[in-house]
Formats: C-alpha cells, sequence, structure tokens
C-alpha cells in the first residue's frame, strides 16, 4: 500500500485566492503555488483601488489633497492628515503652535489605538473569535464618538490643516478622554482573557508567518511587523516629531517576529498610545491652534468679515491656494502599520508638483510571500490580518 | 498582555479555558440582557447596556461639530447672503457646487446667484466651503446627514430654493425637529 502511495505523481496546483475573498477584509488577490495544503510560493497582485492619489493631488491645490489623504490609511485618517501637513509644513519651514502640537498627538495616537483595535480585531474574528472581535470594534466605537465630536466627521476627519488645525478641542474633552479610556481598558482586558492564553488563539498564530530579523530589514519592513522581530525602530523615536521626545512611552519589542509577536506588540501599543494620550492631556498648554501667518493660514472669520486686509488675504488663498517654496522635502511619520512618508516636490505655484506616499503596508505586501513560504494554507488568514494592508494606503 | 510561549497542562487541557471563556462573555451577555430589560420598563436609564443603537428608532446625538447638509443662510428680508463670489466653488475638492451669478438691477453693489446647485453624490463633506465663504452663506450645521434615498441623480442635487428652504426649516423646527422630519421616512420601512 505504502509504495503506492509514494508512487503517486505530486503535482504543485496553482490556487488564485481573492481578489474578493471573505477572509481577506480588502480586495488582493494570491497567486498561490501549492503542494497539497503547503504553500510554496506566493505571488500578491495589489492595485484593485488604485484610485491615481499622486496625480489626483497634482490637480488639486495644496489644502486640497488634505481630503484625499483622509482616504489613504482609513483605519487611522487623523495620521495621514498630520504627516502630510507636516510635510509641508516642513517644506515650507513653518512652525506650529504649542497647544497644535500637542493636540496632533493626541489625535494620532487616538487613531492608532484605532488601527491596531481595528487590526487584531479582525484577524481575531477571522480565526473565528469573533466575541473577542466585536469586544476591540465596541472600543473602537467609544473612541470614534470621541474623534466624531472633535473632527465633525467619523471617519472623512478632514481636521489637520496646514498651519495648524481645524479647531480647539471641544469643551470636556479629557473629561470624555477619561471615561472612554477606562471602558477601552476593561474592554482589552477581556480580550486579553479570551485570547492571550487561548489554544486555538495560540496555535494558529505562534510560529505562524514568521520573518526574520535581517529579511525585514532587507525589505523595508517598518512598524508592529519590524518591531516584532526585535529590531528597535519606531518613527517617534528615531526622528522625534511633534512634541513626542517629551513624552514618557516604550516601544514594545517581539522577540520571533511571528503572527503572535505581531498581536502582542500592537496590543501592547494600544496601551502606551494610552499613555502618551493621558499625558499630553495634562501637558497641554493654552493657546491658539492655528499660527498666525496669512501667507498660509486663513484668517479668521472675524477679520474676513471685518477688514479689507483679511478679505484679500482670504481670496488669495482660496483663489491662488498655498505658495509653497521650490523645493522638494521628505517627511515621515510613525502611521498605524509603520513609517509613512510623504515625498512633496513644488515649483512654487499653488499646486503641488509632485505627491508620492511611502505606504507602509504596500512595502509589507512586498515581503508576504517570505512570511507564508512553506505555511499552510489557512495561516495565510492570520498573516494576512496582522499585516493590516489597507487597501486605499496600499494600492492609493 | 505579555508574550508567554508555554501552554500549562490547564491550558492544555482546553475545557477549562472553555469554561473561562464563557464566564467573560457570559457575565458580558447578562449584563447587557438585564440592562436591556431594565431600559425596558424605563429603569436604569443612565447605564449604557450594549453599545448598538437601534437605528432609526433610535439614535445618537450628533456633535456641534458635525458636518451635515449644507443650507445656505438668509438675510432678515429672506433673501441669500450669497453674492456668488465662488469662492466655494473654488475651495470644494470634489468639484460639486455649480453657480451662475446674476445681478440686482436696482443694486450695482452685490451680485446674487440665479442657480445654486450642490451634487450631494459628488460632494464630500470636507467642509471647505464653508470655510471659504466670506460672508458665512453657507453653512453644514443642520445636523442632518446626507440622504441616500432617490430614484435619479438629479434627486440628489440640491438647488438654492431647497437649500434655502432648509436655513427656515432650520429655524422653525430646530436641529431636532429637522431631524426627526429627515428620519421619519426611514423608519418602520
Amino acid at each position: 500500500m505504502n509504495s503506492e502511495r509514494t508512487d503517486l505523481p505530486i503535482e504543485t496546483m496553482d490556487l488564485q485566492m481573492g481578489p474578493s475573498h471573505p477572509a481577506t477584509h480588502g480586495t488582493i488577490k494570491f497567486n498561490l503555488k501549492l503542494e497539497g495544503e503547503k504553500v510554496l510560493d506566493c505571488d500578491v497582485e495589489v492595485g484593485y483601488l488604485h484610485r491615481g492619489f499622486a496625480k489626483s493631488c497634482e490637480q488639486a491645490t495644496w489644502t486640497q489633497v488634505i481630503p484625499y489623504t483622509d482616504r489613504l490609511n482609513y483605519a487611522s485618517p487623523l495620521i495621514n492628515n498630520v504627516g502630510y501637513a507636516m510635510a509641508v509644513e516642513k517644506l515650507i519651514g513653518l512652525e506650529i503652535t504649542p497647544r497644535c502640537q500637542y493636540i496632533r498627538v493626541i489625535m494620532s495616537e487616538l487613531s492608532r489605538i484605532f488601527d491596531h483595535l481595528t487590526c487584531c480585531g479582525m484577524t481575531a474574528s477571522e480565526l473565528g473569535a469573533i466575541t473577542a472581535g466585536f469586544y476591540m470594534l465596541e472600543a473602537r466605537e467609544i473612541l470614534m464618538r470621541i474623534i466624531e465630536a472633535v473632527c465633525g466627521a467619523r471617519l472623512t476627519v478632514t481636521y489637520v490643516r496646514i498651519g495648524g488645525v481645524k479647531h480647539d478641542l471641544p469643551y470636556g474633552f479629557a473629561g470624555d478622554i477619561e471615561r472612554a479610556f477606562r471602558i477601552v481598558r476593561k474592554l482589552l482586558s477581556d480580550c486579553d482573557r479570551l485570547l492571550s492564553r487561548n489554544r486555538i488563539f495560540l496555535d494558529r498564530m505562534s510560529g505562524v508567518g514568521t520573518i526574520s530579523e535581517e529579511m525585514a530589514i532587507a525589505y523595508g519592513l517598518t512598524g508592529p511587523l519590524l518591531r516584532s522581530t526585535g529590531v528597535r525602530y519606531d518613527v517617534r523615536k528615531a526622528h522625534p516629531y511633534l512634541v513626542y521626545d517629551q513624552l514618557d512611552f516604550e516601544v514594545p519589542l517581539g522577540t520571533k517576529g511571528d503572527n503572535y509577536d505581531r498581536f502582542v506588540v500592537r496590543i501592547q501599543e494600544i496601551e502606551q498610545s494610552v499613555r502618551i494620550v493621558e499625558q499630553a492631556l495634562k501637558k497641554i498648554p493654552p493657546g491658539p491652534v492655528t499660527v498666525d501667518d496669512p501667507r498660509f493660514v486663513l484668517p479668521e472669520k472675524e477679520r474676513v468679515h471685518g477688514s479689507i486686509e483679511g478679505l484679500m488675504h482670504h481670496f488669495k488663498i482660496i483663489m491662488e491656494g498655498i505658495k509653497v517654496p521650490p523645493g522638494e522635502v521628505y517627511f515621515a511619520v510613525e502611521g498605524g502599520n509603520g513609517e509613512l512618508g510623504f515625498y512633496i516636490v513644488s515649483d512654487g505655484s499653488g499646486k503641488p508638483y509632485r505627491i508620492r506616499v511611502r505606504p507602509p503596508s504596500f512595502i509589507a505586501m512586498s515581503a508576504f510571500h517570505e512570511m507564508v513560504k512553506g505555511c499552510m494554507v489557512a495561516d495565510l488568514i492570520p498573516t494576512f490580518g496582522m499585516i493590516n494592508m489597507i487597501g486605499g494606503e496600499c494600492d492609493r | 498582555m505579555k508574550r508567554v510561549e508555554e501552554m500549562g497542562l490547564w491550558e492544555r487541557l482546553y475545557f477549562p479555558e472553555v469554561l473561562r471563556g464563557l464566564w467573560v462573555t457570559g457575565c458580558r451577555f447578562w449584563r447587557n440582557l438585564i440592562v436591556h430589560t431594565l431600559h425596558l420598563f424605563g429603569l436604569a436609564k443612565d447605564i449604557q447596556a450594549a453599545i448598538t443603537v437601534q437605528y432609526p428608532d433610535e439614535r445618537l446625538a450628533y456633535p456641534e461639530t458635525f458636518r451635515g447638509r449644507h443650507r445656505l443662510t438668509l438675510h432678515d428680508d429672506g433673501s441669500a447672503k450669497c453674492t456668488a463670489c465662488f469662492l466655494c466653488a473654488t475651495a470644494c475638492p470634489a468639484e460639486c457646487i455649480y453657480i451662475e451669478a446674476g445681478e440686482y438691477p436696482d443694486n450695482p453693489v452685490e451680485k446674487y446667484p440665479v442657480r445654486y446647485e450642490i451634487d450631494t453624490l459628488r460632494c464630500i463633506y470636507c467642509g471647505f466651503c464653508v470655510e471659504a465663504c466670506p460672508c458665512d452663506a453657507i453653512r453644514m450645521d443642520t445636523g442632518v446627514h446626507p440622504a441616500n434615498w432617490g430614484f435619479s441623480r438629479q434627486d440628489f442635487v440640491e438647488n438654492k430654493e431647497l437649500l434655502m428652504d432648509r436655513s427656515r426649516q432650520l429655524q422653525a423646527k430646530g436641529r431636532e425637529g429637522l431631524y426627526e422630519e429627515h428620519v421619519r421616512r426611514y423608519q418602520h420601512v
């Protein structure tokens, strides 16, 4: 009997998974080469959500690009806003006000919590733990309501402006955050009890999707993916921007670079982000939230209604756009999934000459075949889940 | 949460862990069930049950900053404040505002919009038009979310009369009244 089995011809099978697979949240296609259930190779096809972000930006004024950036990583739109605005400010050489810096830090960290909750919750629910997924969505909803109260929209926030933010935080913001964090902490501890010692979860996450430290660096991975392999690289620590150098937080690291490490790193980062927000709320100074420079920031409505100078500045900014000096600049912030960079070229007119985004999840997808080689087909799901590929950011 | 690699005997036995998980979810389930039942009898309204809201019968109030449907603000005499300066149409990243300007025969100072149309299918509700307006003529403070009910593209184009009427309605009924009217046709479908 045994000898007959070994004589069976072993053929590799080509399987196309996606582009619209129920277990991959995002439109992406995997061309798999399988030997039985084992993945020999995986060719990732991205680009199903390509909408020409870079080209669209060239038709818009510098301010009009901000709504486009909302739609890059739609799990954490505020970080994109901040990253873009800071890149433009770096090119202009504009120093934003201290209060605005703190507001941007707070909103970025809330978005990061969001991003990690989405990622971990969705991965858990794809592995069958839909209850834990719902608990994380509940935590997300509580924070979402706060973001909505600040920005005026839940997802298409358009909150950050070049030279500041749209408006100040609403009254009672600190209290809302405190109450929300109390509930979020409780929900996370529930999720911890459900997941971290769960045998099914451990078996499916631990030792799966492993990538070595050298490979992760070679492919240019950043964010939780890189930190799970033990490399201490966080843009907030390596190149501090805003007021991150004045805040006390740690960079959680993994040891093995597998999915379980990524999960743990993300959950620990949520705790660190909570810490950052609490510190920032204690330290936030009073003052204006936009710089007082009529070349870049719209004047207040009273000045527009009441003075001819205000009205002229207002018309100039909107009709011609902000004049950004010619030059090029690269600026990166730590997004939810890694280093989110904006490379911007200006020719001195009111519109960007070129905008290029360095999306963390696009680069992560290029290393995906390294992670899944030798795994089972079912292991694709948690690996893809923990990368947290966001179509809007990956395909642009 | 820490990475703990080794599973103890207790965890490998599987069933004690299943029971522990059931305890966590069960606590939440029974708590929510009891609070929902109390809510039915009008008790313990200040305690939140499950986070879900039975929309459209219930709803969460929109915050003050919420960018809802547009309205054209009015002068005291009932005419639109808009002077057809085209700033909103210029600032709009979605190019959804169409304005046709006209002149008053007796007033050489100001123009007025003969047509003012917002294509809400294109609109991304970013609020740039409100920021751009130099005479406070357009606002998004109605507290009503965009419509998603229509049978042709034209049903989603809001013209000047509709936008001005929304200002009158808001003054007459307030934000709550306007919202109630908007949501009524979605209830008990």
